[in-house]
């Protein structure tokens, strides 16, 4: 069984929602939704990436999203190589074009990146001969990351258009949050963002969103509550005055979450900082919370874009000319 | 005044420049005629000036009708020399001067080491002398080292050859510095030139603060940054009367206080490179680090204000910003990428984008890249009238041609503009009565 006879998404990489149309975003859903299904069955997936290199080169410590995309590739029968950025030559002064031609001589299929730097991604699928998977670069795109929201959002509520959804906490450095809001606008849900105005970019409105700078207005007649992480050093005084008063004005409760409606969704990217964007209640709320669920999708999600981009690649090498190269 | 750089060929006899459109921004002269220079000197010009009454053994160019006009003065423009020859030399960057109708080079002091002393104005001015096709006159810096803390020795520096003063695209963000450099430079009459940003509002910041760098969730600098500066140096130079350059302005609002600033008759000035006119943020697209620039692109908004203070004078001078950057400082993530664009060979065809559009006419353009900036900097140059040095470049106004980066003769090729059709061809430029620049012997040549 392989989900989907034909794919509409013929990009040869990923590296952002922006751009992407509804239909090519509703493809890769509709794979994700097959893999999750399968992968909570008892027949293993075939291995579509038999034969395929995927490297995970991260420049920015990740535990959870390198080891979804491990998974993910193993789990289609990829060879998966990682690649962290302390035990490599990047630290050594190798710029990121550099890396590039080293990577290039490996003959990887897929090459899944995450960098500090926003557009990072991008410079690097310029010089890659293979499809390039964006993992999160600076605070510009993580549209996996928005592809598992949006199926996990589906799989719940059957559809996305005219959901209300509020993205709360520090929009102004997520990438998480600007992948979720180019998705979702184009998907026809309505956006809302909640934040203080410290932390949200300057006309993030022109993005197709209502901006509110109060969690009850902004939560109210909502459908689901997707909160953002806020850094420990963003707290003190820089952006927001402490973490208490963060905790006071912004951190998700149940008082503030009883504004949304009675069956809302709460979500979050993870990794959480319990206490201060959103409290421990709530999160491990069985019935509300949906952030161990957006974990498992994570993975069919992320199954579905290598499975797509390596299909656009046309048939893999073979082990022998592999060996002979 | 210390002598200005020559070009290294000896005088020429007698070159009559004939039939020519002669235009002298200063004075307004737009007309028909010749044009002779003789012993690096402008020494007979106008309608009846014609090859039938020229000395004998003249040179006579035929200019079939093209404008001839004083050649133009760059006031910033960043020389590889010292420090950074990989990326430009005052060869290079001679050539590429001599190539675009430029005559003279006016230096910015970020250089390795920085220009804050005597032996480094003479330095370049010497080197120059020996190496490049045009005359270069550096700035000195404002403070050593550009720190922005301690001031350069601004007497002895202006004695030794410094044209301005200027920190490049350092500000001087002290409010005392600022305050004595431009009170001790008054005594003087010496030109401080500021880069107009308030560096605590544009840290980290990598383009024009807005939509774009919120869609690419790139650090902005806002607009607010560079009026903030201006509107406090305004203050500074009430309180001063010293002489003070904004040396790239780029928002709408800047040139709003530049223009109420004139009105109360303050010696108050202003530079425009020509990416803040023909170019706005959204040029960066997709992270073209090829358009990042200091300060950087703004909005649709901001450009045109900033055609509109051209138009009107509020802005007195176009400059090149000439800033050489190779592959090494460009291709990297938009955050990590040098800023500049190499401006020397398109400053010409874009202004003159202000004239073919009908933004200005061609005298009121061309005086900003002669008459003013030699007016302001206090240079001899500029002026297309009898005793002028015979700093000349002829162009066909109308002809058309293609940005093609890598034709420039400039080293460092980081333009935004390959491929942008423009209008403007310079024929032939002359420094101190010798053609540095001869665009049909170059085609011969090449052939």
């Amino acid at each position: 069984m392989t989900g989907l006879a034909r794919t509409d998404f013929h990009h040869p990489h990923l590296l952002g929602i922006e751009g992407l149309s509804a239909s090519e975003i509703q493809t890769l859903l509709d794979l994700g939704d097959h893999y999750v299904d399968l992968n909570r069955g008892d027949v293993p997936a075939e291995p579509l990436l038999a034969n395929r290199t995927q490297i995970n080169l991260f420049f920015e410590n990740s535990t959870r999203t390198r080891m979804s995309f491990e998974l993910a590739g193993k789990q289609l029968g990829a060879r998966v190589v990682n690649m962290v950025a302390e035990a490599s030559s990047i630290k050594k002064g190798e710029t990121l074009l550099d890396t590039a031609m080293t990577l290039n001589a490996l003959h990887p299929d897929v090459l899944v990146v995450r960098h500090r730097d926003s557009g990072a991604a991008a410079l690097l699928a310029q010089k890659m001969n293979c499809a390039v998977v964006n993992a999160g670069d600076g605070s510009h795109e993580h549209p996996t990351q928005a592809l598992l929201d949006a199926l996990t959002i589906r799989r719940r509520r059957g559809n996305l258009e005219g959901q209300t959804v509020a993205i709360c906490g520090d929009i102004l450095h997520s990438r998480v949050a600007r992948s979720n809001i180019h998705l979702l606008v184009t998907l026809g849900a309505h956006v809302r963002l909640v934040a203080p105005p410290t932390l949200l970019p300057p006309l993030v409105e022109r993005m197709g969103v209502d901006v509110y700078h109060n969690m009850h207005e902004g939560l109210t007649g909502c459908d689901v509550v997707m909160m953002l992480r806020l850094q420990t050093e963003r707290m003190s005084g820089s952006f927001v005055p402490s973490a208490r008063e963060y905790l006071h004005y912004y951190g998700l409760d149940y008082d503030k979450l009883a504004a949304a409606k009675d069956d809302a969704l709460v979500m979050h990217p993870g990794p959480m900082n319990r206490g201060v964007e959103i409290d421990t209640d709530v999160a491990d709320d069985i019935n509300r919370s949906v952030i161990r669920e957006q974990v498992e999708i994570g993975v069919a999600v992320r199954m579905a874009c290598l499975d797509v981009l390596c299909r656009n690649r046309g048939k893999p090498r073979t082990q022998d000319t592999e060996d002979a190269a | 005044m210390t002598p200005s750089a020559l070009p290294p060929a000896a005088p020429s006899g007698p070159t009559l420049f004939a039939n020519a459109r002669l235009l002298d921004p200063a004075s307004g002269r737009d007309e028909h005629g010749g044009c002779l220079v003789n012993d690096g000197l402008i020494v007979a010009l106008g309608a009846d000036v014609t090859a039938a009454n020229a000395p004998p053994d003249t040179v006579v160019v035929d200019c079939q009708g093209n404008c001839l006009f004083p050649g133009l003065i760059d006031m910033c423009a960043t020389i590889g020399e010292p420090g950074a020859a990989h990326k430009e030399t005052l060869v290079s960057i001679g050539d590429a001067a001599a190539a675009s109708g430029i005559t003279t080079i006016v230096s910015t002091p970020d250089t390795e080491p920085v220009v804050d002393d005597m032996a480094l104005v003479q330095y370049i001015q010497q080197r120059a002398e020996l190496m490049s096709a045009v005359r270069v006159r550096p700035m000195a810096a404002i403070t050593k080292n550009l720190n922005g803390e301690q001031m350069t020795e601004l007497g002895l520096l202006a004695e030794a050859g410094a044209v301005a003063f200027t920190d490049a695209t350092r500000a001087v963000a002290d409010a005392t510095v600022m305050r004595r450099a431009l009170s001790y430079a008054s005594a003087k009459g010496l030109l401080i030139v500021q880069h107009p940003e308030e560096p605590s509002l544009a840290e980290e910041g990598c383009m024009n603060e807005g939509e774009v760098s919120t869609r690419l969730g790139l650090k902005g600098i806002p607009a607010a940054a560079e009026v903030i500066m201006i509107e406090r140096d305004i203050r500074l130079v009430e309180l001063t009367g010293g002489r003070y350059h904004v040396a790239q302005i780029s928002t709408g609002a800047a040139v709003d206080a530049v223009r109420r600033a004139k009105a109360r008759g303050l010696p108050i000035t202003a530079g425009v490179a020509p990416h803040h006119f023909a170019l706005n943020e959204t040029a960066v697209g997709e992270y073209r680090t090829f358009a990042k620039t200091s300060p950087p692109l703004r909005t649709e908004d901001d450009r045109l204000a900033v055609v509109e203070g051209i138009a009107d004078g509020t802005i007195d001078v176009i400059v090149s910003a000439h800033v050489p950057q190779g592959v090494e400082s460009k291709r990297l993530p938009f955050a990590q990428a040098a800023p500049g664009i190499a401006g020397l060979e398109t400053m010409l065809p874009l202004a003159l984008e202000l004239v073919h559009n009908g933004h200005i006419s061609l005298l009121d353009l061309l005086r900003t890249m002669t008459a003013r900036p030699a007016e302001l900097l206090g240079l001899p140059g500029g002026r297309l009238i009898k005793e002028a040095p015979a700093d000349l470049a002829l162009m066909d106004l109308d002809a058309p041609w293609q940005v093609d980066a890598s034709r420039f003769r400039a080293k460092s090729k980081n333009t935004p503009y390959d491929d942008r059709p423009v209008q403007g061809q310079v024929l032939r430029t002359m420094v101190a009565g010798v053609t540095v620049f001869d665009a049909h012997a170059q085609a011969e040549a090449a052939e």
